[in-house]
């Protein structure tokens, strides 16, 4: 197999495998800061005395 | 000795004529045709009119706007060899956009990796037309649908092609609406089309806001550290805008310092499209190849749609997949369009919203694992 080949088919395996694995990591990453920062309500709309 | 001096004169007059020749005058038309799309027909005027500006004035002979002292030249070593231009839209990009839509529900990330498939499938087509390594990747990288990022790889492999691979890059960026609705059509069921999404409820408190472009950008330097330069300045903005304490700077990065990068950008990049380097086969090669990359962005983004659709036992409408591409918010309302036509009480838009902004870090992350393959390849 040529060297061209062997390039594009090394960038398409590792480059689109590292995208999608990197991504999923990613989203998991999103998920757990907000289980660390949940969503209050009272803090988007603090009542005012 | 006067009439000499007059008729030598004379002679350095119209030299504009007698050297033009039928490329340029081509490229000057093609100039005025990216004028005409940008002025008369509204399409992405903000790139097209300097970009089609910018073409006609390198083709015209003997101005030598780009030669070593022209002013052209001097734009494009400031902001394209240096990649100053579209690091400063990154900022302005990240200081517009808003990633609450993905933050509600982070898994559409997914589809955001997968409408970059189109970005490595027509690396491989290139190479089997004859490009080289460092052009198919330049070639490929049309398929990220993302401007900014298009210009920063190819000035930095391939900047003879700079010129075609962006006017395509934005071209079809334009042309999503009318690209991506047979595929989303064609790959989806009558009911998968029908499907309604729950509604999108506030669940991303300030703090997630402001650390998640902190995250993004230490994730990225761990990942792939050569994608930072394009990571990091996206993310710059995006923490400019959600931490509220730097409105000036958002409000600036967004508007005036985008507006005039902008502007030097389209110039430089028309300043590339000069007869010789533009108009060969190669060009219309990479136009052809720029059409399948973003065709099969939107394929690929619907098929994991359809794959994420069967896994949650039908919640997920596989239409939002197309919007998994960098072509924000277009190919999002793109998405609300379509699963309107088929379904009125079905609003997709803030999901493909989600999808869209997924589809934006998706370009980026493709890139820069890109950029550090072919540095740890020692391509470069």
């Amino acid at each position: 197999m040529s060297e061209r080949w062997i390039f594009g088919l090394t960038m398409t395996i590792v480059g689109m495998g590292g995208t999608l694995v990197s991504l999923w990591l990613l989203s998991v990453l999103i998920g757990l800061l907000k289980k660390v920062f949940p969503y209050h309500k009272e803090h988007a709309h603090p009542k005012h005395h | 000795m006067l009439w000499e001096s007059v008729l030598a004169a004379l002679g350095s007059l119209g030299g504009g004529v007698t050297q033009l020749t039928v490329p340029h005058i081509f490229m000057i038309a093609i100039g005025c045709a990216l004028l005409y799309l940008g002025i008369a027909r509204g399409i992405e005027p903000l790139l097209f009119v300097p970009i089609g500006f910018g073409a006609i004035l390198v083709n015209i002979p003997l101005a030598g706007l780009m030669g070593e002292e022209g002013f052209l030249r001097t734009l494009y070593n400031m902001g394209i060899i240096t990649e100053l231009f579209p690091i400063l839209i990154f900022i302005g990009i990240g200081a517009m956009t808003d990633f609450a839509p993905l933050l509600e529900n982070p898994k559409i990330l997914l589809l955001g990796a997968a409408g970059q498939f189109g970005i490595f499938l027509t690396l491989l087509l290139a190479l089997g037309l004859g490009y080289t390594e460092l052009e198919s990747l330049a070639i490929g990288i049309i398929g990220a649908c993302d401007g900014p990022t298009a210009i920063f790889v190819t000035s930095t492999y391939a900047p003879h092609l700079l010129g075609s691979v962006s006017v395509a890059a934005y071209s079809y960026m334009s042309l999503v609406p009318i690209i991506q609705p047979p595929i989303m059509r064609a790959l989806t069921t009558e009911h998968e089309k029908k499907i309604t999404m729950h509604t999108v409820h506030k669940s991303v408190s300030r703090n997630t806001k402001i650390l998640f472009p902190i995250l993004v950008t230490l994730f990225t330097a761990l990942v792939a550290p050569m994608g930072v330069p394009l990571m990091g300045p996206l993310m710059l903005g995006n923490l400019m805008k959600e931490s509220g304490v730097v409105e000036r700077l958002a409000n600036t990065s967004a508007n005036e310092i985008a507006n005039i990068v902008t502007l030097l950008l389209g110039l430089t990049i028309g300043a590339t499209m000069e007869a010789g380097q533009f108009l060969n086969v190669r060009t219309l090669g990479i136009f052809a190849l720029g059409f399948v990359a973003i065709t099969l962005d939107t394929a690929m983004g619907v098929l994991l749609g359809k794959l994420m659709c069967f896994a949650s036992g039908g919640k997920i409408n596989p239409l939002i997949g197309a919007a998994g591409i960098s072509a924000f918010p277009m190919s999002a309302r793109v998405v609300q369009t379509v699963g309107f036509q088929y379904n009125k009480k079905s609003h997709l838009l803030m999901h493909a919203m989600g999808a869209n902004t997924g589809g934006q870090i998706g370009s980026v992350m493709a890139a820069a694992i890109m950029l550090s393959i072919v540095s740890g390849m020692g391509l470069v």
